[in-house]
């Protein structure tokens, strides 16, 4: 079975760009990694495309065709949604398809535009991901959705708002050298408690911001790598996917991500790696307690562990597991059909040296990414490692 | 209600029955309790599906105060949102209680329906006992 590769990475800047296209998003970050990789046009196989809300954001479905367009591409092109999950969704099915040697290149990543739509607009698309006959429908938003799974969470284990505040404070020192990261400014445990209540015990900066952005990969097969004289020093060795239920009611417990368990158990498999072989991660820390759930559940820590990690300065890219030394969703941004597979763009960055952050991670050699669509009922992780 | 006919409960009759005092779940032969619409057991998929009587009570099992809300809810921020265990099943509502802090893991709630949108759109609304 061929193995993939990295071989290209493009990132437009996330932030607020109203005035841009999703397709020129795309274009941008998608042209950049064809051009990192020095691959051709032509030599494309698949375009495969992650975005969320483009019907509600731009009046505009079926955009695969459309960012295969807007790269040159003639090759096949498929839109994966899965919510926040859909690049990390495209990714999984771009490797496989480089493994199963349907490709040999496949150019894959994720848009999405939102900033133009207002607080209001924007909170009734984020909602979308949620049940709406269950869920939507009882006045739950997306911070309170992510807001019921904290409650269970300090019910079950214990923790504080303040152990929370330290993830975002953590992840947005670690954003302040990153050029592609939405905020790059750094912010006091007491700014989180003092901002604005979102959803309980939720606030304004425990919470990612919205954002427009764009993400790009292009994966090769390393015997088109070989062939094509092509760099791709990060190899893709693990891919795992796992879904749970739409409505946190038909769940078991709220305080813990299953599908995360499935998604990194299949990955950890496919790479043949175990939790303790990890030198970092990039998780899906829409919400500080996000990240909290996504460390336990890839089994990096016991349930109920993670909770002060950020604060015991653990997870500081100088500590023991460096984890989102991208700034992560909170402080880099999240434009939601990118960020799946921007996290990729960012590890393979920070493992081949590239990354303002790589020389805090000098000698790692495995890391993980870890997407969530919804309150986590769509999960993917991937294992990146310096080939050999 | 006729276990044939378990298909075609729409979750708008879920509802109508909690209006008329008759609420129910849909059961499969291991027990797993689901809310309409279902055709089959979303736990385990089995097809034989029967209504039984929702409990009375339920308890709150997680709840949050939301502050931002959408378009719908923006009238009534902050409201109180939970999610409740009734025997086999999870029901997700507004809380119908103007103090977040009486309301905790473990609060026992009855289940309503309010209709007071302009298309009279039902809302699940808990209160506690």
């Amino acid at each position: 079975m061929p193995s993939v590769r990295v071989a290209g990475v493009g990132l437009t800047p996330f932030g607020e760009y109203p005035d841009r296209t999703t397709r020129d998003l795309f274009a941008d970050a998608g042209i950049q990694a064809m051009r990192d990789a020095d691959v051709p046009s032509d030599a494309v196989d698949a375009v495969y495309f992650g975005n969320f809300v483009g019907e509600l954001a731009d009046g505009q479905g079926h955009h695969g065709p459309l960012v295969a367009e807007s790269l040159g591409v003639s090759a096949p092109a498929t839109r994966f949604e899965s919510a926040c999950a859909s690049s990390g969704v495209a990714v999984r099915h771009a490797v496989r398809a480089v493994e199963c040697g349907a490709a040999d290149v496949v150019v894959v990543g994720g848009a999405e535009r939102m900033t133009h739509a207002g607080t209001d607009e924007a909170t009734a698309m984020l909602a979308t991901a949620a049940d709406a006959i269950h869920e939507v429908s009882a006045g739950v938003t997306f911070p309170g959705a992510y807001a019921l799974m904290a409650d269970a969470y300090f019910d079950a284990y214990g923790g504080s708002r303040r152990d929370l505040a330290h993830v975002a404070v953590k992840n947005h020192a670690h954003a302040i050298e990153n050029e592609y990261a939405q905020f790059q400014s750094e912010i006091s445990v007491e700014d989180v408690l003092e901002a604005p209540t979102v959803a309980a015990p939720l606030g304004l900066l425990d919470a990612c911001p919205v954002t427009d952005g764009a993400s790009a990969l292009v994966l090769v097969s390393d015997e088109y790598a070989r062939d094509a004289d092509v760099e791709a020093a990060v190899e893709v060795t693990g891919s795992g996917q796992g879904s749970d239920t739409l409505a946190l009611q038909n769940r078991e417990t709220l305080s813990r991500t299953p599908a995360t368990e499935r998604a990194a158990a299949e990955a950890y498999r496919d790479a043949g790696i175990e939790a303790a072989d990890i030198d970092l991660v990039e998780v899906h820390d829409c919400f500080t307690c996000a990240e909290v759930f996504a460390l336990e559940a890839l089994g990096l820590y016991d349930p109920g562990e993670a909770i002060t990690a950020a604060r015991e300065g653990e997870t500081w890219r100088d500590g023991q597991l460096p984890v989102n030394c991208s700034g992560g969703l909170k402080a880099k941004g999240h434009p939601v059909g990118a960020t799946g597979a921007s996290q990729i763009v960012e590890m393979t960055r920070l493992l081949r040296g590239d990354h303002p952050n790589s020389e805090y991670v000098a000698g790692a050699s495995t890391g993980v990414t870890h997407s969530a669509g919804g309150t986590v009922a769509s999960t993917t992780v991937h294992v990146l490692e310096v080939a050999p | 209600m006729s276990e044939n006919g378990v298909a075609e409960v729409t979750h708008e009759a879920f509802c109508e029955a909690i209006e008329t005092g008759d609420p129910f779940y849909l059961a499969c032969p291991d027990g797993h309790g689901s809310i309409p619409p279902r055709r089959v057991c979303p736990q385990c998929g089995a097809q034989s599906l029967t209504a039984r009587a929702l409990p009375e009570t339920g308890h709150v099992q997680a709840s949050t105060v939301v502050h931002v809300a959408t378009a719908a809810f923006a009238d009534s921020v902050p409201y109180v949102t939970a999610v409740a265990e009734f025997g086999p099943v999870g029901l997700t509502g507004v809380v119908t209680e103007t103090d977040p802090a009486a309301v905790e893991r473990g609060t026992a709630v009855t289940v309503g329906i309010e209709r007071t949108d302009e298309r009279g759109r039902p809302t699940l609304v808990f209160e506690p006992r």
